[in-house]
């Protein structure tokens, strides 16, 4: 019937808006869908915790029963790890790499689109444990036998849906690696390539090698479980030990998956916020490949007390891997080393990154020595060691690349001061919450319990632990106040809110579907930095390439906001003056050139990013401040 | 496989990475070849597992298949009808090789005829490893019987699924074939689909010798 009564348009337009987010194969549509799902999923295991430290805060039975508790930290533990922090570490790699390397998209955009959906469908599956009122509860690390001893779907939703996670991870790291290796822009090559993007390539190769394993040692439970299958049961001659085995085969490099991409969003936000290059560029990402390469040697470190395992190898080994992250704290702290800082919300969450990394990691240290581990092994010093480093490294990180990207992907600066009232309430709910687990690892406080004694002394530590736990719930609530009015104010951010050095900013803010009208040729690892203060360097040292010439227009034409993208134009920072650029050498300013300033193509190079001291500002006086 | 850019232009069946003009390809590879490489080398990583599983079980045992139910009879594995479905792995992997020279030569009809017989191998297979299930669960290997079942029907099951998704994958781009769509220069599925099976076939052999042949 052809009536038209009901303005069929505005009933079409509604409907295509649903059904676009939902075919979408864009990559920014799919990141921003990644990280609204990682973020529901960490409001539901936050409150998980939450359940957790209320049971534990006094001795006797609060709110749950053993049985519910063991299913609160697993469920918790599955959830923060393979439902929040590597979706949500993935979503930032999906609307951040492909910008990053001034691509389109990325290389396969349907499997992307399908990687994306399994995520949502493997939490339903997980949750709907709830519904038929049987949860798994042998812990995210499911250990054989418990794990097959505990009847019921609940085990079975929790196997099903993690094989559905880790293939979803596998489609994502292929799309990665073939993204990062094919599509970059010209001139970009791999050492040229943000810290971030390599940090994402690193672990997309951890995930492509290291997943399958958990794939298949889930495939088994599922046998051993179902079809009587023997892997994990001595009485067929199976071994329990072999699931510690494959698991920690998969599960040590996983937790880099888990850290590297944060280790790459803080050395993108140091380096801003610092005015200088990131202090050993090449040195940083040796030590990330490094990593890469020494995770797959050192699994066994979790399983020192089994007895079957050869632990000189394995203490090598870990302390072997400690060194390529120490370096990393070096690059880091001595990239904001006279540097000219500006504490931002992003900044923040970066610097508290590097503090709770830094206890995180001796944390790890103390644990890889292996008379102190078989004092501390399944202690709550291991809960405060894994959570120094996944809530004061990973989810830090994450609060800094939101807070970074924010107006790159939504057009609109968060709040500051609500950004800063949230980092100073986790910070301190962090610390107060897992520092006292130390203490309690140290009495013999084992995990995973729900309940202790009120004459073991662990009652005011227990506490203040949930006291922190509260903190850092409330913590959330600024956040949220300030997505809700962020999301509703102006979208005047520009392009380039942060006076940043990589090709994301080079696009307006949101950028177009297809990102890049012009891309920028590249010519060292900033090169929005070239674009903009490149023409501020002597003749010999100016970059005709492409994007200079853009660039060039850009500011000459009329300085508005609306980035390379719409137009060509970038604009120049707020408080971001030429003068601020009139310097006695470039040199002293910029970093010393390359050696034998051309490259192969006779066009000069790039900035090394070593020389750090001499990045250093020298003209005080210049100086414009860039707060408010 | 049909992994394949969306990003610009129309679907093109080969190089998406070409849609984008100027944009750096460091190596020749194709990207949705990459892909596919990419794909295999997680799952080699799969079945490391399930090999590292049979080696650390097959390690904690002096006779093997063990003898874990007292005065059992020591259960023999039959090398014929292995050795046969090793043999005929074995050729479709070269008639699969003969399909990729064949359109790498332009020739159409050669391509599909030896996708057909490749086709027809990977059935015959599936088939032969059924009746040999069958066979076996006949003589009392059964999956929950003890570690050796369980080892014996998790990988070969796990090999014949990825022989089956090979098969479908041959099917579909023999249907390409005979629809015209590859040419000596656009082929890329091909290469794809000839690279996963002759992988499949490699995990065969290993199969076949830690299985039948190292005991
Ligand atoms: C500085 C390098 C590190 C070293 C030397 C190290 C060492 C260790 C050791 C020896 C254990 C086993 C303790 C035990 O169970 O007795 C452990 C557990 C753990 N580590 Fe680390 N670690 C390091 C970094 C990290 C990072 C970066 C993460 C994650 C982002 C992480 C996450 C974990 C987790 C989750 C556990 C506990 C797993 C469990 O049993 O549930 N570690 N670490
Ligand atoms: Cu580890």
């Amino acid at each position: 019937m052809a009536t038209t009564v009901l303005s069929p348009r505005a009933g079409v337009y509604q409907r295509s808006r649903i059904y676009e987010w939902l075919t979408t194969t864009d990559h920014k549509k799919i990141g921003i869908m990644y990280v609204t799902a990682a973020f529901l999923f960490f409001l539901l295991g936050g409150v998980l915790a939450l359940f957790i430290r209320a049971e534990l805060a006094a001795p006797g039975t609060q709110f749950v029963e053993a049985q519910s508790y063991n299913q609160l930290f697993t469920m918790h533990g599955t959830t923060m790890i393979f439902l929040f922090v590597m979706p949500m570490l993935t979503g930032f790699g999906n609307y951040i790499v492909p910008l990053q390397i001034g691509a389109a998209d990325m290389a396969f955009p349907r499997i992307n689109a399908l990687s994306f959906w399994m995520v949502p469908l493997a939490g339903l599956l997980l949750f709907s444990g709830y519904i038929v009122m049987d949860v798994a509860r042998a812990g995210w690390t499911s250990y054989a036998p418990l794990s097959i001893v505990e009847q019921g779907p609940g085990q079975d939703l929790w196997i099903v849906s993690l094989i559905l996670l880790g293939t979803s991870s596998i489609l994502g790291a292929i799309n990665f690696i073939a993204t990062i290796f094919k599509m970059r822009a010209p001139g970009l090559t791999l050492m040229r390539m943000p810290i971030f993007v390599w940090t994402v390539l690193v672990t997309s190769f951890l995930l492509l090698f290291a997943l399958p394993s958990f794939t298949a040692a889930t495939a088994m439970l599922y046998i051993d479980r179902n079809y009587g299958g023997g892997f994990f049961n001595p009485a067929m001659g199976g071994n329990p030990i072999l699931w510690q085995h494959i698991f920690w085969f998969f599960g040590h490099p996983e937790v880099y998956i888990l850290i590297l991409p944060a280790m790459g969003v803080v050395s993108e936000v140091l380096p801003v916020f610092s005015r200088k290059p990131l202090f050993g560029y090449r040195a940083f990402v040796i030590a990330t490949a490094l990593i890469g390469f020494y995770g797959f040697g050192v699994w066994a470190h979790h399983m020192f007390t089994t007895g079957a395992v050869f632990l000189p190898f394995f203490a090598f080994f870990t302390f072997l891997i400690s060194v390529p992250t120490g370096v990393k704290m070096f690059n880091w702290i001595f990239t904001m080393w006279r540097g000219r800082i500006r504490l931002t919300t992003p900044m923040l969450f970066a610097i508290g990154f590097i503090a709770n990394f830094l206890i995180g990691g001796l944390d790890g240290a103390f644990a890889a020595v292996v008379p102190f581990d078989y004092a501390i092994h399944d202690t709550y010093w291991v809960v405060a060691h894994m959570h120094y480093v996944l809530v004061g490294g990973s989810l830090f990180g994450i609060f800094a690349a939101l807070y970074y990207w924010f107006p790159k992907m939504f057009g609109a600066r968060l709040n500051e001061g609500l950004g800063k009232l949230h980092f100073v309430l986790l910070f301190v709910g962090t610390n107060l919450t897992f520092f006292p687990q130390h203490l309690l690892g140290l009495d013999g406080m084992i995990r995973r319990i729900n309940d202790y004694a009120p004459d073991n002394g662990w009652t005011e530590l227990n506490f203040l632990s949930s006291v922190g736990a509260f903190t850092i719930g409330i913590s959330i609530l600024p956040l949220l106040w300030n997505l809700f009015i962020t999301f509703r104010g102006p979208r005047d951010a520009g392009a380039d809110p942060w006076d940043a050095n990589t090709l994301e900013w080079a696009a307006a803010s949101p950028p177009p579907p297809y990102n890049f009208e012009v891309v920028p040729e590249v010519r060292s690892e900033r090169p929005l930095f070239d674009l903009k203060y490149g023409h501020l360097l002597p003749a010999h040292q100016v970059r005709k390439s492409g994007a200079s010439r853009v660039l060039t227009q850009g500011l000459g034409a009329h300085g508005g906001d609306r980035g390379v993208a719409t137009g060509g134009v970038i604009p120049a920072a707020p408080g971001t003056t030429h003068d601020e650029f009139r310097l006695d050498s470039p040199e002293e300013k910029f970093g010393k050139p390359v050696e034998g300033h051309e490259d192969e193509h006779g066009r000069p190079r790039g900035i090394t990013p070593e020389a750090p001291e001499k990045a250093a500002p020298i003209d005080p006086s210049a100086r414009a401040d860039h707060e408010k | 496989m049909t992994a394949r850019s969306g990003v610009v232009g129309p679907r093109r069946e080969d190089d998406p990475g070409a849609a984008h003009g100027a944009h750096g390809a460091e190596s020749g590879v194709n990207t949705a070849l990459l892909g596919m490489l990419l794909f295999i080398g997680s799952e080699a990583m799969f079945f490391a597992a399930l090999f590292g599983a049979y080696f650390n079980s097959r390690a904690q045992f002096q006779h093997w298949p063990p003898p874990i139910h007292p005065g059992e009879t020591e259960f023999h594995l039959d090398l014929v009808l292995p050795v046969i479905v090793t043999a005929i792995l074995v050729i479709s992997s070269l008639t699969m090789q003969w399909a990729v020279w064949r359109i790498r030569a332009g020739d159409r009809t050669g391509m599909n005829r030896a996708l057909i017989v490749t086709l027809l191998l990977g059935v015959v297979f599936l088939f032969l490893q059924v009746y040999d299930y069958a066979q076996l669960l006949g003589e009392g290997l059964r999956i929950n019987r003890d570690i050796f079942g369980t080892l014996f029907y998790t990988l070969t099951g796990f090999h014949g699924a990825h022989v089956f998704g090979g098969v479908v994958g041959i099917a579909v781009i023999l249907s390409r074939g005979l629809a015209g769509q590859f040419s000596a220069r656009h082929h890329v599925a091909v290469e794809a689909v000839s690279i996963y099976w002759h992988f499949v076939d490699v995990i065969w052999i290993l199969l076949f010798l830690t299985i039948y042949i190292l005991q």
